[in-house]
């Protein structure tokens, strides 16, 4: 079977402040059923690269195909297999939820009675049936991304582009938007996605490209990407920070890269060796130090980006 | 959460071809109408309103050409300051649908792209004729009385849907360019002079001359001297070549607006914005 995205080296660059901004050489590669995640800050080329595989924009180098077909000669056929879920809710404000499933479904060639029961089916199915029959520009912004993604999926697509689903939300509508996800994913449907948020890329992709300035910095499972930047950590919480100044000596016995956070009550030093944690416990207990909390874990998504890009999240207009 | 089938490669359901599809799109617009009514009913008075306040306010006060009364003289102008207005409401709703990611939603299915601006022209313009119906009815109960046959009639509308289609593609054209909705409500501003600096309500000859020549190129005046000539009443005597040719000026200006203005809006479209 065809994978269900494949692209080659695919980039568009525009002119912007200090040379080219856009995406450069990304290829991408993905089977069906999996969950892609392109993560990055804002101006990283997330958008762009989407946009580009959902045919909204031509890229101006390399090629693709979208379940299977080619995106330049072939864009019609790749439109009647994906999704897109943008950054809004891509609907019609001034009408109701069931106005909007109907109109798109008639758009997408059902007729006027399947139309009708894809909406009635999709309204229920995402929970939308108080607020079926009330305009949409009265809604929170959780119905409404509910309701475009209910809008991506009238006709089931092969390939779903989700571009930051979860800016603005939430973290109750969030986990709700996740498991709508999860869903499509157990029932086949291949979703790419961006976001900004390392929890989400975290939570739901089975491969993560990190992106930054329009070049991809790393790709693999999101433990590969943190197995890249080093060791699991310590972290030892003091009540106080004073504590925390206390115990520090002590630990950089341990390994003399013990440094206190930035919150200053915390204590963190690399785990290199397997017994660094034990170490870590006992050289507090010598020193009749009591920690609140001792976590042996491994570097969060935002240390490996901050070690990977060698900087902070760029603050960019994204492209 | 209800499971569905498993996604296949299953073949396509065949999407709508263009014309079914651009009226799919206009009826979306056509429905938005109902639960806006209030808002879309202000928008097709509005001419009236306008209309009302120049026969109470000024209508004793404005001289009129020849022997036509003031209302057989200021309605033909008002009908072209009618479409004028719908500038305003093709501007928004473009940017509405651009800002707000529908246009994106649209432009990634396999139906031609044509229709989905096809489909806010055809509404549009349904909408105009609902504001000049409106607009007729209300001046022939103030006394309006045309002098005009079937087809200097038909002249006459085709005109006016001529000027309101020039104008669409410059209200998308502005509207599909827009970062907000707005961002483009300037359009309301602008209007008021372009109806104004006409020979809608003013001679042009009271005008200093450099004005009085743009108001009688304006194709505003344009479309409302022709429309006098048709329906009978009496225009200002005339400044320039453009007073002299109003008929000629009122189909050369919307085709030349049209050909400026239908491919910028049509690339801006394609490329998704600016």
């Amino acid at each position: 079977m065809t994978r269900a995205i494949e692209a080659e080296q695919v980039g568009k660059l525009y002119a912007g402040k200090g040379g080219e901004v856009g995406l450069h050489d990304l290829s991408l590669q993905a089977e069906q059923g999996q969950v892609l995640a392109l993560l990055g800050p804002n101006g990283a080329g997330k958008t762009t690269a989407v946009r580009g595989l959902a045919t909204l924009l031509s890229f101006d180098r390399g090629t693709a195909r979208v379940a299977g077909y080619d995106l330049g000669r072939e864009a019609q056929r790749v439109r009647e297999r994906i999704g897109l879920v943008g950054q809004y809710a891509a609907v019609d404000e001034q009408l109701t939820a069931v106005q909007n499933l109907r109109f798109l479904g008639r758009l997408r060639g059902l007729g006027r009675a399947a139309s009708a029961a894809r909406a009635e089916v999709l309204i229920e199915q995402f929970g939308l049936i108080a607020a079926a029959n009330r305009a949409v520009s009265g809604y929170s912004g959780g119905m409404r991304r509910r309701l475009d993604l209910a809008a991506s999926l009238i006709v089931t697509p092969q390939v779903l582009f989700v571009d930051e689903p979860t800016t603005g939300l939430d973290p109750a509508a969030r986990r709700d938007l996740w498991e709508a996800l999860r869903e499509l994913v157990r029932q086949g449907t291949t979703i790419l996605l961006t976001t900004q948020y390392l929890e989400e890329a975290d939570e739901l992709a089975d491969k993560i490209v990190l992106l930054a300035r329009g070049k991809v910095v790393a790709e693999g499972t999101s433990d590969d990407l943190k197995a890249m930047v080093g060791p699991p950590i310590v972290q030892i919480r003091f009540a106080a920070a004073d504590d925390a100044d206390t115990a520090l000596p002590a630990l950089a016995r341990v390994d003399a890269r013990a440094r206190l956070d930035s919150s200053g009550s915390m204590v963190i030093l690399p785990a290199t060796a397997p017994e660094a944690l034990a170490r870590s416990v006992d050289a507090l207990t010598v020193a009749g130090l009591a920690a609140i909390e001792v976590t042996l874990r491994k570097p969060t998504l935002d240390e490996v980006f901050l070690t990977l890009t060698g900087d902070g999240p760029a603050t960019e207009e994204a492209a | 959460m209800t499971t569905t089938a498993p996604v296949t490669t299953a073949p396509a359901i065949a999407a709508p071809r263009l014309l079914a599809a651009s009226w799919i799109i206009a009826r979306r617009s056509i429905s938005s109408w109902r639960q806006q009514l209030g808002a879309m009913a202000t928008g097709w008075l509005f001419p009236i309103f306008v209309t009302l306040l120049f026969l109470g306010l000024f209508g004793g006060a404005l001289d009129v050409p020849g022997d036509s009364t003031y209302v057989d003289f200021l309605i033909p102008g008002m009908f072209a300051v009618t479409m004028l207005f719908g500038l305003e409401s093709t501007t928004l709703s473009a940017a509405a649908d651009a800002t707000r990611g529908l246009n994106d939603r649209l432009r990634s299915y396999p139906i031609n792209g044509a229709a989905i601006v096809l489909g806010r022209a055809t509404a549009d313009l349904i909408s105009s004729l609902i504001s000049l119906t409106l607009m007729a009815a209300f001046a022939l109960a103030m006394g309006w009385r045309p002098v005009v046959g079937v087809a200097g009639a038909i002249l006459a509308l085709m005109l006016l849907l001529a000027l309101r289609f020039a104008l669409l593609w410059i209200g998308i054209f502005v509207g599909y360019g827009a970062r907000s909705v707005e961002s483009v409500a300037y359009i309301q501003i602008v209007t008021w002079p372009i109806a104004f600096l006409s020979s809608v309500f003013v001679n042009p000859a009271t005008m200093p001359d450099w004005l009085g020549t743009l108001a009688e190129l304006n194709p505003i005046s344009a479309t409302a001297t022709a429309l006098r000539d048709l329906l009978g009443a009496t225009s200002w005597p005339t400044q320039s070549f453009a007073g002299d040719q109003a008929v000629a000026m009122a189909a050369f200006w919307p085709l030349l607006l049209t050909a400026v203005y239908l491919p910028l809006a049509a690339r801006r479209f394609r490329k998704g914005g600016k």
